[in-house]
């Protein structure tokens, strides 16, 4: 009886959890990038090196927290340190939005500008990063590391399989949630959520109607800037800080967005997911698993592997290609590239 | 992605380029090209000032060439980017006009630089550290050698070393680069010829974001320790933290790309009775080496293989009386081997007296050096354990 119990512990320990807490980082990144889509209309490749600005920060007050003698008891500090991050960053991200894109949008510049722009801010964020700290790994979670670790789990339930689930993964999809349901009350209830929203669909007739273009440029700015230093920091709690890391987080973001819709929040959110869940499902050996559930001794040999781990990146991109290939606007209907 | 890559690599390798041209005129320039930036940069940082340890100590004694001087000259491998290497060697060879390069590093730079530029142009290379088994194969008209032996000895050795500890059955991930390939191939052939059983052996990419996927395929697939042959600043890193925290796996064999103190630092107390092999010996060579290194780390992997590179390299010049790339290629399997009298650590003046007398050396330096086959280190490995959160020396095969 306890057979079926192992086989989902298995996949539980290696499949879900992990791709849950990965697709909510994703799918915070995400977030940001549909952000700027949707209202500034332009893909900022500077996403990937806000993120590492915004957690270069957030470490750099956490390790100050700690020599004060800070702390969150088992919850880690940075958590104490985010606010401070998200600050600076958004200073920066406005910084840079004054020297650099202003200009063009006072030119109503092409999209494309704006994007090649975009990687200029990236690479000057790139160096500046790896500058003040870098380019190596920095290790800043403190706290407790396991909720449960799979040793323990194994002695309370007398599975043979464990289900181990860490702190920061708990915390990712916590503030996942929490982050969420903020940016959708704050975009369809307030005021300035909403103009955000008719200068996004109509820049024209927004400016008409009396709203000021430079302060939801701001706001928005300032959302990207907090949502970028947010995803920063959990995955570098969840995983490590490098900022070359970071830099590749950038496809799997775009991906995740195009794939959910860009411009479309919901679809951030679930592109995040599909990309997470495709890259580990797919590629992940079922052998242990099948052993589990199939009756007596009927074990596979194989390891029964749709895909060896090589084609990860395949995977999520061939679902990015059969999205655009067959609904352009994602699957949330977003805006078309 | 890799355009946008490409061009940081370009204006890191310029910049290190203007410091290196600031240096004075010497009579003979010798390039030191290793992975100043990237996936193995720890590593370099004691393997640059190895060379030129050695260079130092010739061009200091007097003695070369009728009392010649020796300048090292810097550029950058990157370890990974082949283009960013070729155009690196080829500024070397055409603008700095060295008679002798240490390098390259990784395996794939390193075949990528030999076959495009060195072999063109004629010039010698000795690599400390590209340990590629298809490097012994490889056509280079006599310009190649390494102070480091092939992974095909290491995949015998690390069979002998897991096999010792009574592990049969083992699964394998490997960064997906010539030298995780190489590796990982030599080790499983030796692995199964010894008796053992393979599991898995899955590739894994450097510096992505997440590697729960191969941890689930290694974790399903089995095996009672998980073989890692992928660097320490990069994937192999992020395999072995997320099996921890799966409970995938417990213990991990770690060969020369991860064995350094990083790991154990970053990692912490779980990777205690992990254990590996780094190329190294006890010789009373290495002893002398490590003492006399000032300013790094003389016992990091590889720091003495291109202490010793650097140093064949002069001495084959003062063998063959000749700075020309095209006389001395010849000599430097004559002064590596024996017969002769032999040369450690620091006795670089003595041995290029004798050469000059027209005497013979047989040069054991820091990692006791054997050339075999088509000019490759015999080979001697240290065995480590991780204990107490640190690196520490089990003994030497």
């Amino acid at each position: 009886m306890s057979d079926p119990l192992n086989a989902a512990a298995l996949l539980a320990n290696f499949v879900i959890v992990p791709a849950i807490a990965y697709g909510s980082q994703l799918a915070l990144g995400a977030l940001g990038v549909t952000l700027i889509y949707g209202i500034l209309r332009f893909s900022n490749f500077a996403h990937g090196d806000t993120m590492a600005f915004g957690t270069m920060i957030t470490i750099l007050f956490t390790w100050w927290f700690q020599s004060l003698g800070l702390s969150l008891g088992p919850l880690p500090t940075a958590l104490l340190a985010l606010p401070f991050g998200i600050a600076v960053c958004a200073l920066f991200v406005l910084f840079c939005d004054r020297v650099v894109y202003r200009f063009h949008r006072a030119k109503r510049a092409d999209p494309v500008i704006f994007v090649i722009a975009s990687v200029g801010v990236m690479f000057v964020m790139n160096g500046l990063v790896r500058f003040i700290i870098g380019p190596d790994d920095q290790n800043f979670a403190d706290g407790e590391r396991f909720i449960i670790k799979a040793r323990e789990f194994k002695q309370l339930t007398g599975l043979s399989e464990g289900i181990s689930i860490k702190v920061s993964q708990s915390i990712t999809v916590v503030t996942m949630i929490i982050v969420v349901a903020a940016l959708f009350w704050f975009l369809n209830k307030t005021r300035t959520g909403k103009s955000m929203r008719a200068y996004s669909d109509n820049e024209d007739l927004a400016l008409l109607s009396g709203i000021n273009p430079d302060r939801v440029v701001a706001v928005t700015w300032i959302l990207a800037a907090a949502l970028a230093t947010i995803a920063g920091t959990l995955y570098g709690l969840d995983k490590s800080f490098k900022p070359f890391t970071y830099f590749q987080l950038l496809l799997p973001i775009f991906a995740s967005a195009i794939v959910g819709g860009l411009g479309n929040p919901i679809g951030a959110i679930a592109g995040g997911f599909v990309i997470a869940f495709s890259e580990i499902t797919v590629t992940y050996a079922y052998k242990k698993f099948a052993n589990y559930i199939v009756p007596g001794d009927w074990k596979a040999d194989g390891l029964m592997q749709l895909l060896s781990t090589n084609y990860k990146f395949a995977v999520s991109f061939l679902i990015l290609l059969m999205v655009l290939l067959f609904r352009p606007t994602g699957i949330f209907r977003g805006k078309s590239v | 992605m890799k355009k946008l890559i490409l061009p940081t690599l370009v204006a890191a390798s310029l910049g290190a380029a203007g410091l290196s041209q600031a240096g004075g005129h010497a009579d003979v320039k010798i390039g030191v090209f290793l992975g100043l930036t990237g996936p193995i940069e720890s590593l370099v940082a004691n393997m640059a000032p190895g060379a030129e340890q050695a260079i130092a100590e010739v061009s200091d004694s007097g003695k070369f060439l009728d009392g010649k001087t020796v300048e090292a000259i810097r550029a950058d491998t990157t370890c990974i980017d082949a283009a960013a290497a070729t155009a690196a060697i080829e500024r070397l060879i055409t603008s700095d006009k060295v008679s002798g390069v240490v390098g390259g590093d990784c395996s794939g730079v390193t075949t990528a630089a030999l076959t495009n530029v060195a072999v063109p142009n004629g010039m010698v290379m000795i690599s400390p550290s590209a340990t590629s088994p298809a490097l012994s194969t490889v056509e280079d008209n006599g310009l190649f050698f390494r102070t480091a032996p092939s992974d095909a000895r290491q995949g015998v050795v690390m069979t002998e070393v897991i096999m010792d500890r009574g592990i049969k059955e083992v699964a394998v991930t490997y960064t997906n680069n010539d030298y995780g390939k190489g590796l990982a191939d030599a080790f499983q052939t030796a692995f199964e010829a010894a008796g053992g059983t393979v599991t898995i052996s899955a590739s894994h990419e450097d510096g992505k974001a997440d590697y729960a996927a191969e941890v689930g395929a290694l974790a399903s697939a089995g095996g009672e320790v998980l073989v890692v042959a992928g660097y320490i600043d990069q994937g192999g890193k992020g395999i072995i933290q997320g099996s921890l925290d799966t409970g995938a796996f417990d213990t991990f064999v770690l060969p020369d790309g991860m064995v350094g103190d990083s790991l154990p630092a970053a990692i912490g107390s779980d990777l205690n009775g992990s254990f590996g092999q780094a190329p190294g010996t006890d010789s009373e060579g290495a002893g002398l080496f490590a003492d006399s290194a000032e300013g790094y780390d003389g016992t990091s992997p590889f720091a003495g293989e291109s202490y010793d590179a650097a140093a064949l390299i002069m001495l084959a010049m003062q063998a063959a009386g000749s700075m020309d790339p095209a006389d001395y290629k010849g000599k430097v399997m004559e002064v590596a081997n024996a017969p002769g009298e032999q040369i450690l650590p620091g006795e670089l003046a003595k041995a290029l007296e004798i050469l000059a007398g027209g005497g013979d050396i047989d040069y054991v330096g820091a990692s006791n050096v054997e050339l075999i086959g088509a000019g490759e280190s015999a080979g001697n490995y240290r065995e480590i354990e991780i204990k107490d959160g640190a690196l520490s020396t089990v003994g030497y095969r």
